[in-house]
């Protein structure tokens, strides 16, 4: 390539790299069209790795991701790419853990439940859900709440 | 089923946090290909799909998990639509009783055998007992500090009638080794991560409950084919131990020469700590007992809390209290949090492990809210606490009182 003009390998060298940089876009296409938006209540997947999540803010009204019940936060969208291709959301919003708790959940479904490794992304997902879903303190015994009054004839 | 394991292989490789760094996005991807969504499962209504009641809560919907209400269990003989739901795994997508075997096998088994539903149906008598199962996690909610879970408040009990053979005939047809302890059941439900190679659940019961009476091998439920959801064709029977040990969509029995090894067989799956611990306490799996027979327990089925009746108005309450293996002896109420108890009226079970009606009027002194608690005490003088029995780490065997909520004015 010596004896061409620096111009001209300029742009050989930028022509290249974008037709690196299309097929790179090709391929994760290709990869989005296979891929699965979060199930519906009650459907099940082959779960073997996260899910994509795309668009979720549209999807949170008062604080509340409709979909899955998940409370809007810094880290939705890894908590319903790791736990929901798995299991229901319910299994997550009903449980309250400390950060220590939510580790060890995550290491027993690592160590029997065929979970993936979460990599760099654990740390934004125990923050999430110790913040979101830390334990209340409720007592021994805790009063009645909810009660649907009604008139009762006998 | 097609599995993907080159892509699985591909993502583990690549660290989640690099790949993710590289392509300047969160999320890497999610390819779940190849995979059949389950007809039966792709509706998300649990009234349509397993025809439940629409008062019924769903806990989790993958795998499904469902519970009932107090007022909802008044019947004596629990109907399906108002049985809760507990799986450990995915329901079975076709089950055909035709072509379904019982294995029976193990080390302890004298010959290995297999039959179909068709003869054990034929070879061996049939009997029908009405029998409470109830999940060992049930009144979960209720512990602190938490524990995982489905978080199961008072509706996770039914009392259906359930028709079936005793698993006694069935081993004693096989031959059981004198070195036998324990059976272990294997059924046909599918691991949440679909890994054809996990049991959901794999649990089992000791020999000697094994040979009671009324522990089956059951075809049929309240009269009908045992709804899906609830083990069709061929579901283990063993009323007064958590519901766990009754294991749904059975094809394969292990008579066992030691204590069964199937999956949620140990510690700490259905286990309490053997001696008593501060709650919270980390409770090494070594120092853990496998829970057998299920405490005493009682539940206000009517009227429904939040009844508004008016002064001077007697109240009419009824419910069921059941024992494990023991009776219920006496069934007591009280209206002002247990400073006095009255006794209700209870009635005989109609057979062993079946749960027993209670009634009784209450008259109010004054105008105001009341608390209606039960207390059931079964034949060895053991009554329910008031507050949350011992803390465990997983949270089993909450028996504490029921109570409903009633305003006189």
């Amino acid at each position: 390539m010596q004896h061409l003009p620096t111009n001209l390998r300029l742009l050989m060298g930028a022509g290249l790299l974008i037709l690196v940089l299309i097929g790179i876009g090709v391929y994760f296409q290709t990869e989005q069209l296979e891929t699965d938006t979060i199930p519906k209540d009650g459907e099940i997947r082959n779960a073997e790795a996260p899910l994509q999540v795309d668009g979720i803010e549209s999807q949170v009204e008062n604080g509340i991701h409709e979909p899955t019940g998940f409370i809007a936060g810094e880290g939705l969208s890894l908590v319903i790419a790791h736990c929901t291709a798995c299991h229901s959301a319910k299994l997550v919003t009903q449980n309250r853990a400390d950060r220590e708790g939510w580790e060890k959940i995550i290491r027993w479904m690592q160590r029997t439940q065929n979970l993936w490794d979460l990599g760099e992304q654990e740390a934004a997902i125990l923050d999430y859900l110790s913040e979101n879903y830390a334990p209340v303190q409720t007592g021994r015994r805790r009063p009645l709440t909810n009660i649907d009054w009604y008139e009762l004839k006998e | 089923m097609k599995k993907s394991f080159n892509r699985r292989k591909f993502i583990k490789n690549a660290s989640l946090g690099s790949m993710a760094a590289l392509l300047g996005a969160e999320i890497v991807y999610a390819l779940p290909e190849g995979y059949t969504p389950l007809a039966l499962q792709q509706n998300q209504d649990p009234g349509k799909l397993f025809g439940k009641h629409k008062e019924m809560r769903v806990l989790n919907d993958l795998p499904w998990n469902i519970e009932a209400q107090a007022h909802l269990l008044d019947d004596s003989v629990t109907p399906a639509a108002k049985m809760f739901i507990r799986n450990n795994g995915l329901i079975p997508e076709e089950i055909d009783p035709e072509s379904w075997t019982l294995t029976i096998k193990g080390e302890s088994v004298t010959q290995e055998k297999t039959y179909s539903l068709e003869t054990l149906k034929s070879q061996f008598p049939m009997h029908t007992y009405q029998l409470v199962l109830e999940c060992g996690g049930n009144g979960r909610s209720e512990y602190y500090p938490p524990a995982k879970g489905n978080q199961w408040t008072i509706g996770a009990v039914s009392c259906a009638s359930w028709t079936g053979i005793r698993l006694r005939d069935v081993l004693r047809d096989v031959g059981v080794n004198e070195d036998a302890v324990y059976i272990g059941y294997y059924g046909a439900d599918t691991h949440l991560s679909r890994d054809p190679d996990k049991n959901p659940i794999s649990r089992g019961i000791p020999l000697n409950k094994a040979m009671e009476d009324q522990t089956l091998l059951a075809f049929a439920m309240n009269g009908e084919d045992i709804p899906v959801a609830h083990g069709y064709p061929l579901r283990l029977i063993a009323s007064g131990f958590p519901a766990s040990a009754s294991g749904k969509w059975i094809h394969t029995l292990s008579i066992r020469n030691k204590i069964h090894d199937g999956e949620k067989m140990a510690p700490p799956s259905y286990s309490v700590p053997c001696e008593p611990v501060e709650p919270g306490t980390e409770v090494p799996n070594e120092a853990m007992c496998i829970i057998e027979n299920m405490p005493v327990k009682s539940l206000i089925t009517y009227p429904k809390s939040g009844a508004l009746i008016g002064a001077g108005q007697p109240l009419s309450i009824r419910g069921h209290a059941w024992a494990g293996a023991k009776k219920v002896q006496t069934v007591d109420y009280s209206i002002d949090f247990g400073a006095t108890w009255k006794s209700c009226s209870l009635q005989e079970p109609v057979n062993p492990f079946a749960w027993q009606r209670f009634e009784a009027t209450i008259s109010f002194p004054e105008k105001g809210y009341y608390e209606v608690w039960a207390k059931a005490t079964d034949s060895d003088g053991i009554s329910q606490p008031m507050l949350t029995p011992g803390w465990n780490p997983k949270g089993y065997l909450n028996n504490a009182c029921h109570r409903i909520a009633i305003k006189i004015s």
